[in-house]
């Protein structure tokens, strides 16, 4: 099947299973707007960076289900992302992404798989005095490695990136409206999240990245925030951090859509990449 | 004043986001903004809601959504619901800074023996949101409702 095809179904089949009746057994156990998104990764977070949640509503008694449909279009490239998570008591995380990166100009795609699973060390977002923090981990296994290797990236296509993040939301603490702040610290030799391959001639060891987000919901429906996502250089392409700024809409807990402007720099010696992000995501249980 | 803030963090997000690699000052703005944030002073609470008439109000309110909630309800059967009204809103008037006693018994001898589920807790918080959207709070003031209620959640979950 035509991958445009197969994109385009597999997201209509998102929206009926968001529609149908048995989003009524939903985990509803978290406040509306608290669960977040799915990252580009498929980890629990913001846009770009892994935040401490753990994806979907379920609380300490329950489990659930979501998916994500994710697209950034910037001038020379094309990033198609399609995740799903599963949810346990709001301690553990379990998720799976596939990512189609199009390249426009060049013609051709990369494809890559990334397995997640993060775990809630403690804290909860909104009631703890202290942020909820956690440690994940993103095993990526590119699909694609010629790119990568003639670029320089070794030769095994295969990486996993280690992060801990704490995230916390203050109620009414900016002009009485709640905010919400995310530091990460993630250990990779990934370049452009693995797409590009693990590590390169420049550097092939494993260096730690700080990404951060920061948000203010202005109801329970809608948050506004900017991501920030420093990156690695292994390749010596000039491989830029990456920042976002978001707008999130939250009809219910069952639905999220969220559309980003997305600054990413260098890509590939590609310079000033910058686009939209759209992303739908949705908890099915 | 406020909004001018959050105005500058974006802005410096713009201009060092792509030329400032491998830098922690933006999470630090961020941190700033935060406590920044924290810090703002201002009138009572209980004032900015218009006393306490507003507070019955949205404790009658509470009561009739918990009255139409199954799972909460549970919670609730034998219960002097007259009682539950009275030291509930002296509870939510001492929180926001009002000028009451809180005469019924704490937080932790009241929920004790309930088993109190964060599930159920949090849903809890959504009936308390909703009797407050009914009772035309605006959505910052019922923000800082639900920052002086969330320190009580350690003295009743699970016990
Ligand atoms: C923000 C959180 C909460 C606050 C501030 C709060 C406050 C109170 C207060 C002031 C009373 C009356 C105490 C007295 O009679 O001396 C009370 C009673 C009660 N609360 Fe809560 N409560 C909260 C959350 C909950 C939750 C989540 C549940 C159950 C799901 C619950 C169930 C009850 C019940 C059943 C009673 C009546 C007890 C009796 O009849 O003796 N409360 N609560």
């Amino acid at each position: 099947m035509n991958r445009k095809i197969k994109l385009t179904v597999q997201l209509i089949y998102l929206c009926v299973i968001l529609v149908t009746p048995n989003r009524l057994l939903a985990a509803d156990g978290k406040l509306i707007g608290t669960a977040g998104l799915m990252q580009v990764e498929g980890s629990g977070g913001g846009g770009i960076v892994p935040w401490a949640t753990i994806s979907g509503y379920d609380s300490r008694d329950q489990i659930s289900v979501s998916a994500v449909a994710t697209q950034v279009d910037v001038d020379d490239y094309r990033l198609n992302m399609l995740g799903a998570s599963l949810s346990l008591y709001d301690r553990l995380e379990l998720s799976i992404a596939h990512q189609r990166f199009d390249l426009k100009t060049l013609g051709g795609d990369i494809k890559q798989n990334i397995f997640g699973v993060k775990y809630r060390v403690f804290g909860d977002v909104v009631f703890s005095d202290l942020p909820q923090l956690s440690v994940g981990l993103q095993h990526k296994r590119l699909e694609d490695k010629a790119i990568a290797t003639a670029l320089g990236a070794d030769s095994s296509s295969n990486g996993t990136d280690f992060y801990i993040a704490a995230t916390k939301v203050h109620l009414g603490a900016i002009g009485g409206f709640n905010a919400v702040w995310n530091l990460t610290a993630r250990a990779t030799r990934a370049n452009e999240m693995g797409l590009l391959g693990f590590g390169g001639p420049e550097n092939d060891d494993y260096e730690i990245m700080l990404e951060a987000s920061a948000g203010i919901l202005f109801s329970r429906h809608l948050a506004v925030g900017a991501e920030y996502r420093q990156k690695p250089d292994n390749l010596g392409l000039g491989e830029d951090d990456w920042v976002d700024y978001f707008v999130s809409y939250i009809p219910s807990k069952d639905l999220n859509i969220t559309l980003a402007w997305a600054k990413l720099g260098t890509i590939a010696g590609a310079a000033d990449q910058s686009g939209l992000y759209l992303s739908i995501n949705g908890q099915l249980r | 004043m406020q909004q001018i803030k959050v105005a500058c963090i974006f802005q410096s997000m713009d201009n060092y986001g792509n030329t400032m690699t491998k830098s922690i000052f933006l999470p630090l703005t961020i941190l700033l903004l935060i406590i920044s944030g924290c810090a703002a002073k201002q009138e009572s609470v209980y004032s900015q809601l218009g006393g306490q008439s507003k507070i019955d109000e949205i404790v009658d309110n509470f009561v009739s959504e918990i009255e139409f909630d199954e799972t909460i309800l549970r919670y609730f059967e034998g219960s002097n619901i007259d009682r539950f009204k009275e030291k509930l809103s002296e509870q939510i008037c001492k929180r926001t800074g009002g000028p009451c006693e809180y005469t019924g018994d704490s937080m932790e001898a009241v929920h004790t023996g309930m088993n109190i589920t964060e599930g159920d807790f949090n849903r809890t918080v959504d009936l308390l949101i909703n009797a407050m959207d009914k009772a035309d709070v605006p959505h910052r003031l019922q923000n800082q409702i639900l920052k002086v209620l969330a320190p009580t959640r350690d003295e009743m979950l699970y016990l």
